[in-house]
């Protein structure tokens, strides 16, 4: 077995963590393992050509960006987000449980992009989220970054865990390529909808979390209302970690 | 008959339009970039085939287009058109004007996809098959962006050039990164050609023991968050690790369903992407968009959602891919 062809994952690792683009480090990626495995410079740029060419179809999803821009050009984002704020008058849980279901539906229609942290997190979520959570008391400062926080992840979990369900998603059509490229077909469809089981775990596992961070502020609150207030851990976590 | 080549086409005339217009606004490097990416799309078909009877140049010609890519995204930095204030005030304007319709375009791309891909082996022209049935998903969702493009533009009464500038507009938007998928799946077919596969397999082998499917999944499983760790991205990791140990041991060795196999392991490897400070644009910077004082405040905020998805995925794929 020759080993050498491993300098190219190393190059991808390094590559990667160093932050170069992307995009170069995964060329000479390419070509350092080619090299190393004792090809010639002319069959190595074939077989780059080759794959590249074979696995187009990647970029296919780029035939949806005219009717998208369109959309987006006559107010798209803004209708979203006047939806959005249709839920303003919910608990903490329920809004965000809320908007998780609302996300995870909306990226499996491809719409992935239509929400995101600075489109929608920032400017509504976080704010509905920390007036939710103090309707009936305010919150003190650990507790409201706490709670900008669970937004925040609330959409990560919502847009990763309903993409792979669109069939023209990259990763289907990733996995979908790969496994073309070694001979085995699959029709996008049969891998898309194997991803359906895992969208509906990480909704009931993430619910149930927000629901479990929602009695905790709670529990705290009515803990301090009664004079026995937890000692706030938090200040050990914000020395060390930044800097 | 359509075939997969005629959408290539129409993706391969949308990227020159591309490169034309940022060529009219003197950005060289965007038009470069567009126009070199515009070749296997306009002659992918002509390339393989030339490949397959023995005719080199073109797929080498190719490979040299690929570096060329690399190091003009290198070059080129992400730029997003400027936003003029009385653009957003027209756009609240236009939603409130044209309301829910602005969703029916956008709906309709999967919904039409899904509808062509059951109805196409029903759909015939002249004796033969309207759609290739070999491609059929992907062809549907080709005509599909082209029937939801033309609700839109009825719907917003706006001529056909705008949706090209908007279009091109999210496309220097994306940059480089609309070509990372594609380059990654490029990296996946060269670590399988050039024996990295092989030479990971042969690692995990020895370290675990092969005989056990249990053991392959869980190696796998792992390998895919660790690696979505280390480079903050699930894509790059799932060709190291499927042709490493998925392909392989477990695929080939075990008889494990290559699609259950797939979706669950790249889900398995987002599990990572919660976890990573790699992956800065969904874990760092909403931290700081957020003012949160804690960097990794959003990572706290969800890795036990992350660890339990984990071990649900892997009991999910121990319950599906082996029947």
């Amino acid at each position: 077995m020759n080993a050498w062809p491993l300098l190219g994952v190393a190059v991808v690792v390094v590559g990667f963590a160093l932050r170069r683009n992307p995009v170069l480090v995964v060329v000479v990626a390419g070509v350092v393992s080619g090299v190393a495995s004792g090809m010639g410079i002319g069959d190595l740029l074939a077989l780059l050509g080759t794959s590249f060419a074979s696995n187009r179809v990647l970029l296919l999803f780029t035939l949806t960006l005219p009717v998208i821009g369109l959309l987006e050009h006559h107010g798209l984002r803004e209708r979203a987000r006047a939806w959005i704020e249709g839920f303003r008058r919910l608990s903490l849980a329920r809004l965000l449980v809320s908007y998780l279901a609302f996300r995870q539906v909306l990226s499996m229609f491809g719409l992935y992009d239509i929400a995101g942290h600075a489109q929608t997190v920032r400017p509504l979520l976080a704010p509905m989220s920390e007036s939710a959570a103090e309707q009936d008391a305010a919150l003190d400062e650990p507790a409201r970054m706490q709670v900008r926080a669970l937004a925040a992840a609330t959409d990560n979990v919502g847009r990763f865990f309903g993409e792979d369900v669109f069939l023209a998603f990259a990763g289907v059509l990733l996995i979908q390529r790969f496994f073309e490229s070694q001979g085995i077909h699959l029709e996008p469809f049969a891998i898309a909808r194997w991803a359906v089981p895992t969208a509906i775990a990480a909704f009931v596992i993430h619910a149930l979390r927000i629901v479990w961070v929602e009695r905790g502020l709670q529990r705290r609150r009515s803990h301090e209302k009664c004079g026995q207030g937890w000692p706030l851990l938090d200040s050990r976590d914000q020395g060390g970690s930044q800097e | 008959m359509i075939r997969v080549e005629h959408i290539y086409w129409l993706v391969g005339a949308f990227l020159l339009v591309a490169a034309f217009m940022d060529a009219r606004v003197k950005r060289w490097t965007a038009a470069a970039f567009w126009t070199v990416l515009s070749m296997p799309f306009l002659f992918g078909d002509a390339i393989l085939a030339a490949a397959q009877s023995g005719v080199h140049w073109p797929a080498q010609a190719m490979g040299a287009g690929l570096i060329a890519l690399g190091v003009l995204a290198a070059r080129g930095k992400l730029r997003t058109h400027e936003e003029a204030p009385e653009r957003e005030a027209r756009r609240r304007a236009s939603a409130a004007k044209l309301g829910n319709r602005l969703f029916v375009p956008a709906l309709a791309i999967p919904l039409v996809t899904v509808a062509l891909v059951l109805a196409a082996p029903h759909l015939h022209w002249n004796g033969a098959p309207l759609i290739e049935t070999t491609q059929a998903t992907l062809i549907s969702l080709g005509v599909a962006c082209i029937v939801a493009l033309a609700i839109g533009l009825r719907i917003t009464r706006a001529p056909f050039s705008e949706s090209l500038r908007e279009g091109r507009r999210l496309l220097d938007a994306l940059g480089w990164a609309a070509l990372l998928p594609m380059v990654l799946a490029t990296l996946g077919s060269v670590f399988a050609a050039t024996g990295v596969g092989d030479a990971i397999a042969a690692i995990v082998g020895a370290t675990i023991p092969a005989e056990s499917r249990v053991a392959c999944l869980v190696a796998f499983a792992l390998g895919m968050v660790v690696f979505t760790v280390i480079m903050g991205n699930a894509f790059a990791a799932f060709p190291v690790m499927m042709a490493g140990v998925g392909l392989p041991l477990l695929v080939l060795k075990h008889d494990a369903n290559p699609a259950v196999l797939g979706a669950i392991g790249m889900l398995t490897g987002y599990c990572g992407t919660l976890l990573t400070p790699m992956a800065a644009n969904f874990n760092i910077v909403p931290a700081v968009l957020l003012e949160l004082p804690d960097q990794y405040g959003v990572i706290r905020a969800q890795w036990p959602t992350a660890l339990i998805l984990l071990a649900v995925n892997v009991l999910l794929m121990w319950l599906l891919v082996f029947r």
